[in-house]
C-alpha cells in the first residue's frame, strides 16, 4: 500500500499544479531562508574546542576599580603586564598561558629582490600550544625553560613556511623578524579556530575572526626586544598611563591575554580563590583601592560575555524562522484546500472500506512527497542564497558559511517534516469526512 | 456594502481558513513593519556624512620593516610626506593615526575639571599636524587651525599632554551646552588643561559601530605626529578627477624614500570610497536582506490569499448560482469576496500590530534597536489590506462570471 500512495502522491502533485507549485515555493523559500542564515549561526557559533571547552578560562581582574569598570562593575578584558607575569610566575593552575598579538616583519635572507612583508601572530608562552590544540607539521612548541631562558625560538604556520621554504621542513633554521634573527622550533599546520576564542580582546579579529596566525615567539622575548602589541591596548583613562616604554609596561593598560586550564571543578574553585586572594593583596598593598573584583570565564561564558555571536546574525536567523512559519501557514491553508477538494473522493473511498487510518497515511504520504519538492527548491535555494551571503556579512564570517552534505540533509529533512507537521490539521480535516454524508451530497 | 452580517456567518463554516489566512497577514504584518524599521535605521546610518571630501582622498597604510627610533621616524615621515606633496595631483598630505571608518583607533575620555573622577563624555582622538583640515577637507567654523611651531612629534608611549585641541561641533557643544567651547580647557584625566583653539563643523571618529556610540560625532585633533615604531597613516588629498592616477603612483613613491617598509598588496593603498563601502557593509547587507525578506513575505501571503480565495470560490460555485438566479449582480458576488476579505484582514492585521509592537519590544531589549514607529505599522497595515483587496480580485471576478444557471446543477 505505501508504494501506492507514494505513486498517488506523486500524481496529485500534477493534478492541481497550481497549488502545489504555490505550496512547493513557499517551502523552499522557507526553508532555504531558514538555512542559509542557519548555516551562518552555525558558524559564527560553533564551539571552537569542544573537548576542552569548560576546562580552558580566562581569569580577570578589576586593575581600574569602580570608577573605571565597564558596564555592571565588570573588570576589564584583559590583564596589565604586572598581573598577568606575576600570575603567570605562580604557576597554580595546571597549564597556563600568557600571550598578546605581535605584527612582525619578516625580512628575506637573500636580500635582493625579496621585499620585507609583514606576518601576524602572537607572543605566547609555551604552553599556548598544547592547551589550544595546535597542529604541527614539524617540531614542537617551546618548552617552560625557553620561556624563563628568553630563548630566540619562533614557531612558524604552514603558509609562511611555503612562503620561506617551500613546505621543507624548516626546524632548526633562522627567521629575521624586524632585524632580529629567531631559530625555527616547530611548523603549526593550518590552525585557525573560529572563532577565535583565545583572543577575543584584540579587535584586530574582528569578531574573532581574521586570518590564521603565522608567527609566534617567547613572550619573554618579545619583551625584551620591546616588540609593541599589535592588538588592543586599553588603559582606562590617560591617567594611567606613564610615559615611555618602561612606563607602559608597569602601568595600568591592559593589553595580555591569559588563559589558564583547570581539569576539575577543585581546581577551578581553588583557582578562583586564588585570583581572589592575589586582587585582595593588591588591595592590602595599597596598588587597589576596592575590594576584589575578579571573574574566572571558561571558553563557553566567554564566547557569550563577548558577545562573539554578531546581532545581524541572530536577528536575520529569527527573521528567517518566522519567514518559514509563515510559509508553513501558508502550506497548511492550501493543504486544506487542496485536501478538502478531494472531499467527493474521500468519500467513496470511506464508503468501500478505507480506514480513517489509510485515509491518514495516503494524505501525510502525499504531503510529504510535497515537503519532498520543496526541500530539493529548498537546497537549489540555498545554493545560490550563499552566494549573497557576503552581502550581508563580512568576508570573514561569509567565507565560513558554506553547503555542506549535512545542510543538504537537513534542509530535506525540515522541510519534508515540517510539511508533514503542518499537513496535520488538514489532514485530519479530510478523514473526518463523512462518507455517508459525502454520496448523499453528490 | 451591507453584507456583512451573511459574511460573518459564512465565515464561521470556514473557520481554518479565515483563521489561517488572519493569522498569515498577522505575522507577515509583524515581520515586515519591522523590517521596514531595521531598512530605515540602517540607510539613515550608511548615510551619515564623514564630514571630509571623500571622493578625492587616499590612505595610505605604511608600516616600517625596521626598529627605528621616535626621531628616526619622524625624519622618514618627513621625507615620505614631502614626497608625496610633489606628486602631480596631490593637493596636500599628512601624517595621522586614524581616520573616519577606519574601525578602531584611539578613544578617550573628556573631562571638564582636572580632579574629575567621572569623565563628562568620550572623544575619538586624531593626532595630525596644521595640514590635517586642508587634507581632509574639513570646515574650520570657530577659531583657528594649528600652527606648524606648534606641532611636536609624540611617540605612542609617550604621555599624553597636548597643549590645544580642534574638535568638532558636535563634541563642543556637548561639552559646552552653552556655546562657549571656543578658548576653554578641557582635561585627559590628570592635571594637564588642553585649550580648544578651534571648531569643525563635522569629523566622523574612527568607528561608527554599536561599541562607539560612546563617541558618536566627536572627534578631537590634537596637534602631535604620533610616531609608532610599528607604522603609520598618510592620507592624501588629490586634486578633484587625480585619485587613480595619484594612488598608482604612491607605491613606488614611498619605495623610492626607503625600501624597508611595508605597504600591503591588499589594503596597503586605498580610496576613500572603497573604505566608506566597507565600513558600511553590514547596514547595507542588512537593508538589503530585510528588503528581500519582504518582497518575498508579501509574495508569499499573497499568494496564499490567492489559494485559498479561489479554494472556496470553487467550493461555492453553486451557492452564488442560487444567489444570482436569486437576482444578485456580479457587482455583488464581487463585492462579497471582497467585504470577506477585508473583514479577514483587518482581524489580521488588528492581531498583526499587537504582534509587531512586541517583536519590536523584545528587539529592542535584545539588540538595542531604536523603537518602531508608528508610521511604519500604519504604512504595514495599508499595504496588507491592499494587498489582500488585490490577491483576492482575481478569484472574486471568477466568482461574478459564475453563471445563475450553475444553482440548477449538480456538484
Amino acid at each position: 500500500m505505501f508504494g501506492y500512495y507514494v505513486q498517488l502522491g506523486v500524481r496529485s502533485l500534477g493534478r492541481n499544479p497550481w497549488l502545489t507549485a504555490l505550496m512547493v515555493m513557499a517551502i523552499g523559500f522557507g526553508v532555504a531562508a531558514s538555512m542559509i542564515t542557519y548555516s551562518v549561526f552555525r558558524a559564527v557559533s560553533g564551539n571552537p574546542i569542544p573537548e576542552k571547552s569548560e576546562r580552558l578560562h580566562v581569569p580577570q581582574l578589576d586593575n581600574w576599580g569602580p570608577q573605571h569598570a565597564r558596564s555592571l562593575g565588570e573588570p576589564p578584558e584583559a590583564l596589565t603586564y604586572t598581573d598577568s607575569t606575576a600570575l603567570w610566575k605562580a604557576h597554580q593552575a595546571r597549564m597556563q598561558t600568557i600571550f598578546y598579538e605581535v605584527t612582525l616583519s619578516v625580512i628575506p635572507e637573500h636580500g635582493g629582490g625579496s621585499l620585507p612583508f609583514n606576518v601576524s601572530g602572537y607572543a605566547a608562552t609555551g604552553d599556548f600550544f598544547q592547551m589550544f590544540d595546535v597542529p604541527f607539521l614539524y617540531g614542537s612548541g617551546w618548552s617552560q625553560a625557553d620561556d624563563e631562558g628568553h630563548a630566540d625560538v619562533a614557531v612558524i604556520g604552514r603558509s609562511l613556511n611555503e612562503r620561506l621554504f617551500q613546505g621543507a621542513n624548516s626546524v632548526g633554521r633562522e627567521i629575521n623578524m624586524r632585524g632580529h634573527s629567531y631559530r625555527i622550533v616547530g611548523v603549526t599546520d593550518q590552525w585557525d579556530p573560529k572563532p577565535r576564542y583565545f583572543d577575543l580582546f584584540s579587535m584586530f579579529t574582528v569578531n574573532g575572526m581574521g586570518d590564521a596566525s603565522e608567527i609566534y615567539v617567547p613572550f619573554s622575548k618579545a619583551i625584551d626586544l620591546k616588540i609593541d602589541t599589535g592588538g588592543r591596548n586599553s588603559c582606562g583613562g590617560a591617567s594611567s598611563l606613564n610615559a615611555g616604554w618602561d612606563g607602559w609596561l608597569h602601568g595600568e593598560c591592559v593589553w595580555i591575554s591569559m588563559w589558564v586550564q583547570l581539569d576539575t571543578p577543585t581546581e577551578t574553585e581553588s583557582y578562583r580563590e586564588y585570583l581572589r586572594n592575589y586582587a585582595a593583596q593588591m588591595q592590602q598593598s595599597g596598588r587597589f583601592a576596592w575590594a576584589p573584583n575578579i571573574r574566572l570565564r571558561n571558553v563557553t561564558e566567554w564566547l557569550d560575555y563577548e558577545k562573539v555571536v554578531p546581532p545581524e546574525s541572530r536577528i536575520s536567523l529569527i527573521v528567517a524562522l518566522g519567514f518559514f512559519a509563515i510559509c508553513l501557514i501558508n502550506t497548511i491553508g492550501l493543504l486544506l484546500a487542496k485536501f478538502m477538494r478531494r472531499a467527493a473522493e474521500i468519500g467513496v473511498r470511506r464508503a468501500l472500506g478505507a480506514s480513517r487510518r489509510e485515509v491518514y497515511l495516503q494524505f501525510l504520504i502525499e504531503a510529504s512527497t510535497v515537503g519532498l519538492a520543496g526541500g530539493v527548491l529548498g537546497v537549489l535555494l540555498t545554493t545560490i542564497g550563499m552566494f549573497g551571503v557576503g552581502l550581508i556579512f563580512e568576508p570573514q564570517i561569509a567565507k565560513l558559511a558554506h553547503l555542506d552534505a549535512s545542510l543538504v540533509l537537513l534542509t530535506i529533512v525540515v522541510a519534508m517534516a515540517a510539511t508533514v507537521l503542518a499537513a496535520f490539521y488538514p489532514t485530519w480535516k479530510a478523514a473526518q469526512v463523512q462518507p455517508a454524508w459525502q454520496l448523499k451530497s453528490n | 456594502m451591507l453584507q456583512i452580517r451573511p459574511i460573518v456567518t459564512a465565515l464561521r463554516r470556514h473557520k481554518a481558513g479565515t483563521v489561517l489566512i488572519a493569522l498569515q497577514i498577522a505575522l507577515t504584518l509583524a515581520i515586515v513593519c519591522n523590517a521596514f524599521s531595521i531598512i530605515q535605521q540602517r540607510l539613515q546610518h550608511l548615510s551619515q556624512p564623514t564630514g571630509i571630501d571623500e571622493a578625492n582622498i587616499i590612505v595610505v597604510q605604511n608600516e616600517w620593516a625596521r626598529s627605528m627610533s621616535t626621531q628616526q621616524v619622524d625624519a622618514q615621515v618627513n621625507t615620505d610626506l614631502e614626497a608625496l606633496r610633489h606628486l602631480a595631483g596631490v593637493r596636500n598630505a599628512a601624517i595621522s593615526n586614524a581616520y573616519p571608518l577606519r574601525g578602531n583607533g584611539w578613544d578617550d575620555r573628556i573631562m571638564l575639571e582636572p580632579d574629575q573622577l567621572k569623565p563628562t563624555t568620550s572623544t575619538a582622538l586624531f593626532f595630525s599636524d596644521e595640514r590635517l583640515l586642508d587634507t581632509l577637507g574639513v570646515h574650520l567654523i570657530a577659531g583657528r587651525n594649528f600652527q606648524p611651531g606648534e606641532i611636536k612629534a609624540m611617540d605612542v608611549r609617550d604621555k599624553l599632554s597636548p597643549p590645544s585641541a580642534i574638535v568638532t561641533q558636535a563634541l563642543a557643544r556637548h561639552l559646552f551646552p552653552d556655546g562657549s567651547a571656543l578658548g576653554k580647557s578641557i582635561y585627559f584625566g590628570d592635571a594637564h588643561p588642553v585649550a580648544i583653539i578651534g571648531i569643525v563643523d563635522t569629523l566622523q571618529p574612527h568607528s561608527v559601530d554599536r561599541w562607539a556610540s560612546g563617541f558618536a560625532s566627536q572627534t578631537t585633533i590634537l596637534p602631535s605626529r604620533l610616531l609608532s615604531e610599528w607604522g603609520n597613516y598618510y592620507l592624501i588629498r588629490t586634486e578633484p578627477g587625480q585619485i587613480d592616477a595619484v594612488a598608482a603612483k604612491v607605491r613606488q613613491t614611498l619605495f623610492a624614500q626607503d625600501v624597508m617598509r611595508v605597504i600591503s598588496d591588499k589594503d596597503g593603498i586605498q580610496k576613500f570610497p572603497d573604505i566608506r563601502q566597507a565600513a558600511y557593509d553590514r547596514d547595507r547587507g542588512m537593508a538589503v536582506l530585510m528588503g528581500i525578506v519582504c518582497v518575498v513575505l508579501l509574495s508569499i501571503t499573497a499568494a496564499g490569499i490567492v489559494g485559498l480565495t479561489s479554494f472556496w470560490v470553487g467550493q461555492r460555485r453553486k451557492q452564488i448560482g442560487v444567489r444570482r438566479a436569486l437576482g444578485a449582480t456580479r457587482g455583488d458576488i464581487l463585492n462579497y469576496f471582497l467585504t470577506e476579505n477585508l473583514l479577514i484582514s483587518s482581524g489580521g492585521a488588528l492581531f498583526g500590530i499587537v504582534l509587531a509592537v512586541g517583536l519590536n519590544l523584545w528587539l529592542v531589549t535584545r539588540f538595542e534597536m531604536q523603537r518602531l514607529s508608528l508610521a511604519y505599522v500604519l504604512i504595514g497595515v495599508v499595504m496588507l489590506l491592499l494587498l489582500g483587496q488585490g490577491s483576492v480580485l482575481a478569484p472574486a471576478m471568477r466568482a461574478s462570471k459564475v453563471p445563475p444557471v450553475e444553482a440548477t446543477r449538480s456538484v
